[in-house]
């Protein structure tokens, strides 16, 4: 780890030693975006290299995967994630994404809360995010259940886990019309499911959902900041030590390597 | 200026959190003729020049495309502003 | 008009001024020297307007009466302040100084953290702004803070928000406070930095003047320090960020006469509006330009704008700068040259650039889309020439108006009612009748003391603020100090805690602020980390009482007298006066932050007692004294008089060097200190903080300190802390305890199972029991019963 103080979307590191160390995971940077460093510090945890992706290059170059992290990209002014839309890179992003008759090829995308809020704003991801329904920013270690666990993200959680990691945000409320509730219902595509209290009015408790090909997924809680042990929601174990946030990370890094059991 | 007056509001189906909020502090200011209120968003977009249809075409694009989100959002007016640069 | 680069396509726009002002140039004013300038109206004494006269030779222009009016006032120049604030810098060690890398004077103070590493911190306040507008006025307090602290070459990694407000139930108070916490939210939660701690007090004495102080912290690398200095002749000076307005000069409209023509719009806002992603951009581009080496001199724009901003880099450095002022990009054209140099408009800063730099400045400005215009450059003339359109409006000494600013020697005496006040004892007041005496009595005041406003759960506010991102943060409130990582690889970081009894510093301004000190050095030693710097913020009311004068007199005194014994060095700080309303001053509110280092914050002590501690040995450090005077006790009946508790630095040293110790080697797995509302509400909140219980007993205190049970559970003694540690490690705990002849007394035991708190003692009734689930509902319904229908309204309102 570089001692220098990082610039964002500065993730120069040494390389993890394991050939997990070969899935090279993009990490987007907007202006305003907070969360890059803590995503690519994911990555890394995670086992993974993670490669700063820049909003104004159209280039991927060459990631397997990429996350766009939280923040207030544009400052949230127009809509929350609606001008980060237009980016350049988002442009490879939605088509990679979209590699529709090889899914397999498909790029796995993972939005966290304005990253989810890109993807929706985008189209790669339906409904969209209004203002919490009590209107306050609000940060708190949320509870939430997997409910699908056959995503590019999601794999090596078990059935119907209950996971902890910490919510914060102003527009988290998930809406969406009935018709496509019922669908994203039907087709199994709530991945995550706010448990223990809803904390932003979020139909149907939606917390997190995926496309139809599940490569990808987006969430409002942060597992980023659920990835190292001190650091992250409190758990049983103690204060702070919360890090299933991280199975997100390997659970993509495992099977880009190829190592998925 | 000549500037072109685009008003965007919440789908009349969404809940506008921030509409809610106003009609129940309303009552508490003394304001109690109101039984609803919906907060939308007004853009001013400046053009150099004269509008034409070509231009007035182009703010529909922006406030279909970009100034407004489909998913939660009408774009219930594109218009002229006759009153130019009155601020 | 510009220098702009082409290429860079924001930056291109050709700023639009207005230029029919008849301008008052040097050699006007030279040649009307019977004209009359509205000094007064800037707040001006008429003996500072003579000075000013004296300084130049003859009458100033508008645009130079301009800045000597801001630059000279109480916030820019700290006139009545600063003949007692030298005590900082005189009561200090060599010892003291051995990590100070940079002193006060500059944006803030920077200390060595080792390894490489150095850190800088600062609280400031911003209380009128956030009294006239809530929202933006906290927002833009914390804006300004962040940018001393990046000005500083630093990365800006944590905040913490200190606040005061009115009575809870006062009707202003649902204004005041949403607003104020949403701001705080809203601007820092943009700009990715972690908010790691604060307080939150009521008391009516802040009804009209709230208190809302703001602490930022940041780290570099010793390379990195930067200093607001104009050196090198020849070198570029250049303003960037956002564009300049009417913002903050509402108050100066008087100003339009300085055209000296009716012709002006005079409608200033005299609030400013921040932009937190602007900041945002501000803060990746600075450090960009840090990281490339690109800034010789660097300087934020704060209260008096580009007056500060150009008379501070030019007399701290080769002492010349030569600028024309109708470069600067205006968000207003109608802006007379006076007021572009007053425009307190937010996101700017100026730098120092070599010529050689300017093409990778400008690429570093491009790739973050910020604006910037090319001002001038450095000269060793020893002046500050400001020209507009090539005639010269400013021709001054730059020291003097950023450094020879009146002094005022404000006279100050004890106030009559002193003696009074403090001879007016809890014990013998009304207030002590009827004291909890029984097993029910006590239990209930414990709940109680609990709902007070002052104790309540904060996490209604906090809960607002972004504690994780960045993924450093390793403790954060409610624990004792907020504590954040520096170095990813070895651990190393800081603890930061602000502390303050205004109750405690009305009652005894010089121990009130040796109090502050104390606590927020008890605090950051209780979370394991090494006291080494302070930062100040003294909120008071008006200096030309010298009641209030002396009230300020006396803390900074005892501030800098205690910093010395516990050596620990003031590094910077920020004074605010006249925080009275009718005739109504707040008490004295001297808010003291501490910065403590850890080797490794991976051994930081949590404040609440452990899920899996169960069984764990507690541990009262420390000696109970019948101190309720001025107590949160007292407060909950109403009274305050008397002596605040007595100071014993010495033992706040020793305490200090024991729970540091205990950290280190592992010993403990939670320790609290005890503050307002002594043993019951730090047991209170040890246990509430995971939901844990406990088992205690107060009979060895009441033996051992000849107290009885409801002094030993609300009494505020100082220099005392709860521990909680397994019991293999109470033989070489209290050892280190003993061989420091520091009292420490087990009082009990971590109960899990139980839900509730225990305390038995010599009383009657002999014990009783408080389920925390009761406790912590009137605990945490406090703040939300009075705030969540205020929000609503508030925010209803102000979009």
């Amino acid at each position: 780890m570089s001692v220098e103080t990082p610039l964002i979307g500065d993730f120069t590191a040494a390389p993890a030693q394991s050939r997990l160390a070969g899935a090279r995971i993009g990490v987007v940077t907007f202006p305003g975006t907070l969360d890059d460093r803590d995503a690519a510090r994911a990555v890394r945890l995670g086992g993974g290299t993670p490669v700063a992706l820049w909003h104004a290059d159209q280039s991927l170059h060459g990631v397997d995967a990429v996350v766009l992290p939280g923040g207030f990209s544009y400052g949230d002014y127009l809509r929350a994630g609606a001008i980060a839309r237009f980016a350049p890179v988002m442009d490879t992003i939605v088509k990679e994404a979209q590699a529709k008759d090889t899914s397999a090829a498909a790029l796995p995308v993972l939005g966290i809360c304005n990253g989810f809020q890109i993807l929706t704003e985008a189209h790669l991801l339906p409904g969209s995010m209004i203002k919490n329904n009590h209107l306050k920013f609000i940060c708190r270690d949320q509870a939430l259940r997997v409910e699908n666990n056959q995503t590019a993200w999601t794999s090596q959680f078990t059935d119907d886990e209950i996971i902890a990691i910490p919510l914060k945000n102003q527009d988290g409320q998930y809406v969406a019309d009935d018709a496509t509730l019922a669908q994203l219902e039907d087709e199994g595509r709530v991945v995550f499911r706010y448990v223990g209290g809803n904390p932003n009015g979020s139909r149907n408790d939606i917390a997190g959902i995926t496309n139809e090909a599940g490569n990808v997924v987006g969430l409002m809680p942060h597992p980023e900041h659920a990835v190292e042990a001190g650091y992250g929601p409190d758990d049983t174990t103690g204060m702070r030590n919360g890090t299933d946030g991280l199975t997100l990370f390997t659970s993509v890094i495992s099977s880009l390597a190829g190592a998925t059991k | 200026m000549p500037r072109i007056i685009v008003e965007v509001m919440p789908k009349p189906e969404i809940l506008d959190p921030q509409g809610k909020a106003i009609v129940n502090a309303l009552p508490h200011l003394g304001f109690t003729e109101f039984s609803g209120v919906r907060q939308g968003k007004r853009f001013e977009l400046t053009v150099d020049g004269e509008v034409t249809e070509e231009i007035l075409q182009q703010a529909r694009k922006a406030a279909a495309e970009m100034l407004s989100n489909p998913v939660i959002e009408d774009v219930v007016a594109v218009r002229v502003d006759d009153e130019g640069d009155a601020a | 008009m510009t220098e702009n680069a082409s290429e860079q396509p924001t930056a291109a726009e050709v700023p639009v001024h207005q230029t029919q002002f008849n301008i008052d140039t040097v050699a006007n004013a030279a040649a009307t020297p019977e004209t009359e300038l509205p000094w007064a109206e800037l707040g001006l004494k008429e003996d500072e307007f003579h000075r000013i006269v004296d300084i130049l030779g003859r009458r100033p222009t508008a645009a130079e009466l301009a800045m000597y009016s801001v630059m000279w006032s109480e916030h820019c120049s700290y006139k009545s302040s600063k003949v007692h604030l030298r005590q900082f810098g005189e009561k200090v060690t060599e010892e003291m100084k051995k990590d100070l890398m940079v002193g006060i004077g500059e944006n803030a103070g920077v200390t060595n953290l080792g390894d490489g590493w150095a850190v800088t911190f600062k609280i400031e306040s911003h209380n009128h702004p956030s009294y006239v507008e809530p929202y933006q006025g906290a927002a833009t307090g914390i804006g300004g803070i962040v940018r001393d602290i990046i000005s500083m070459g630093a990365r800006p990694v944590g905040v913490m928000d200190p606040l005061r407000f009115g009575d809870i139930d006062h009707p202003d108070t649902k204004r005041v406070l949403p607003g104020v916490v949403s701001g705080i939210g809203g601007y820092g939660n943009s700009l990715g930095l972690p908010n790691v701690g604060g307080e939150v007090v009521f008391d009516s004495v802040y009804q009209d003047n709230p208190l809302v102080n703001a602490l930022a912290v940041g780290v570099m690398r010793h390379e990195d320090i930067r200093l607001a200095n104009a050196s090198g002749v020849g070198n570029k000076v250049v303003l960037f960020g956002a564009r300049t307005g009417g913002d903050g000069i509402g108050g100066a409209s008087v100003l339009a006469s300085e055209s000296f023509d009716d012709s002006k719009p005079s409608k200033r806002p005299a609030v400013q509006v921040g932009d937190p992603f602007a900041e945002k951009v501000l803060i990746e581009c600075c450090l960009e330009l840090f990281k490339n080496e690109l800034v010789e001199g660097i300087q934020d724009l704060g209260a008096a704008g580009i007056s500060c901003a150009t008379s501070e880099l030019a007399s701290n450095g080769e002492g010349g700068m030569h600028v024309e002022l109708t470069n600067v990009l205006l968000r207003d054209p109608t802006l007379t040259p006076g007021e572009i140099l007053m425009s307190e408009s937010q996101e700017r800063m100026m730098a120092v650039v070599t010529p050689q730099n300017v093409e990778a400045f400008e690429a570093v400005m491009g790739k973050w889309g910020v604006e910037y215009s090319w001002l001038g450059e450095v000269t060793d003339t020893g002046r500050l020439i400001i020209e507009w359109n090539g005639e010269t409006i400013v021709d001054v000494d730059p020291r003097t108006v950023a450094h020879d600013g009146p002094v005022y020697e404000r006279p100050y005496h004890r106030p009559s009612w002193q003696d009074e006040l403090q001879a007016d004892t809890f014990r013998a007041s009304p207030a002590a009748q009827n004291l909890p005496a029984t097993a029910e009595e006590l239990g209930s005041a414990v709940v109680e003391l609990m709902a007070q406003p002052n104790m309540a759960n904060a996490s209604w506010i906090t809960d607002q603020y972004d504690r994780f991102v960045g993924g450093n943060t390793a403790l954060s409130v409610p624990d004792d100090a907020g504590v954040i990582r520096v170095d990813e690889e070895t651990g190393l970081g800081v603890a930061l805690s602000t502390d303050c009894n205004g109750r405690y510093a009305y009652l005894d301004p010089y121990t009130g602020a040796q109090l502050a000190l104390a606590e927020s050095y008890r605090n950051v030693a209780t979370s394991g980390a090494i006291p080494m710097a302070v930062s100040d913020c003294l909120n008071f009311g008006s200096p030309e009482d010298p009641e209030i004068m002396w009230q300020f007199a006396e803390s900074v005194r005892g501030l800098a007298d205690a910093c010395m014994e516990l050596g620990v060095p003031v590094t910077g700080g920020n004074v605010s006066l006249y925080n009275q309303t009718a005739g109504r001053a707040i008490h004295p509110t001297p808010v003291v932050g501490v910065l403590g280092k850890f080797d490794d914050v991976g051994r930081r002590t949590p404040s609440g007692f452990q899920r899996w501690a169960d069984g764990q040995a507690i541990y009262l450090l420390g000696v109970t004294r019948d101190e309720l005077d001025g107590s949160e006790f007292a407060r909950m009946r109403g009274h305050l008089g008397g002596l605040p508790p007595k100071v014993d630095l010495a033992a706040e040293k020793t305490l200090g060097e024991i729970l540091i110790n205990a950290s280190r080697d592992g010993m403990i797995d939670s320790a609290h200190d005890l503050s307002e509302g002594g043993l019951a509400a730090a047991l209170a909140e040890m246990s509430l903080r995971f939901g844990v219980g406990a088992r205690v007993a107060v009979d060895g205190i009441c033996e051992r300190d000849g107290v009885d049970a409801f002094t030993a559970l609300f009494s505020e003694s100082q220099a005392r802390a709860l521990v909680a540690l397994p019991r293999s490690e109470e033989l070489r705990f209290t050892d280190m305890t003993s061989a420091r002849g520091f009292a420490a007394l087990r009082i009990g035991v971590v109960d899990a199972e139980s839900g509730g708190l225990e305390v038995t003692g010599p009383f009657e009734g002999g014990s009783f029991g408080i389920g925390l689930d009761e406790l912590k509902e009137a605990w945490s319904s406090v703040l939300p019963s009075r705030f969540d229908t205020a929000i609503e309204a508030t925010e209803a309102l102000m979009k």
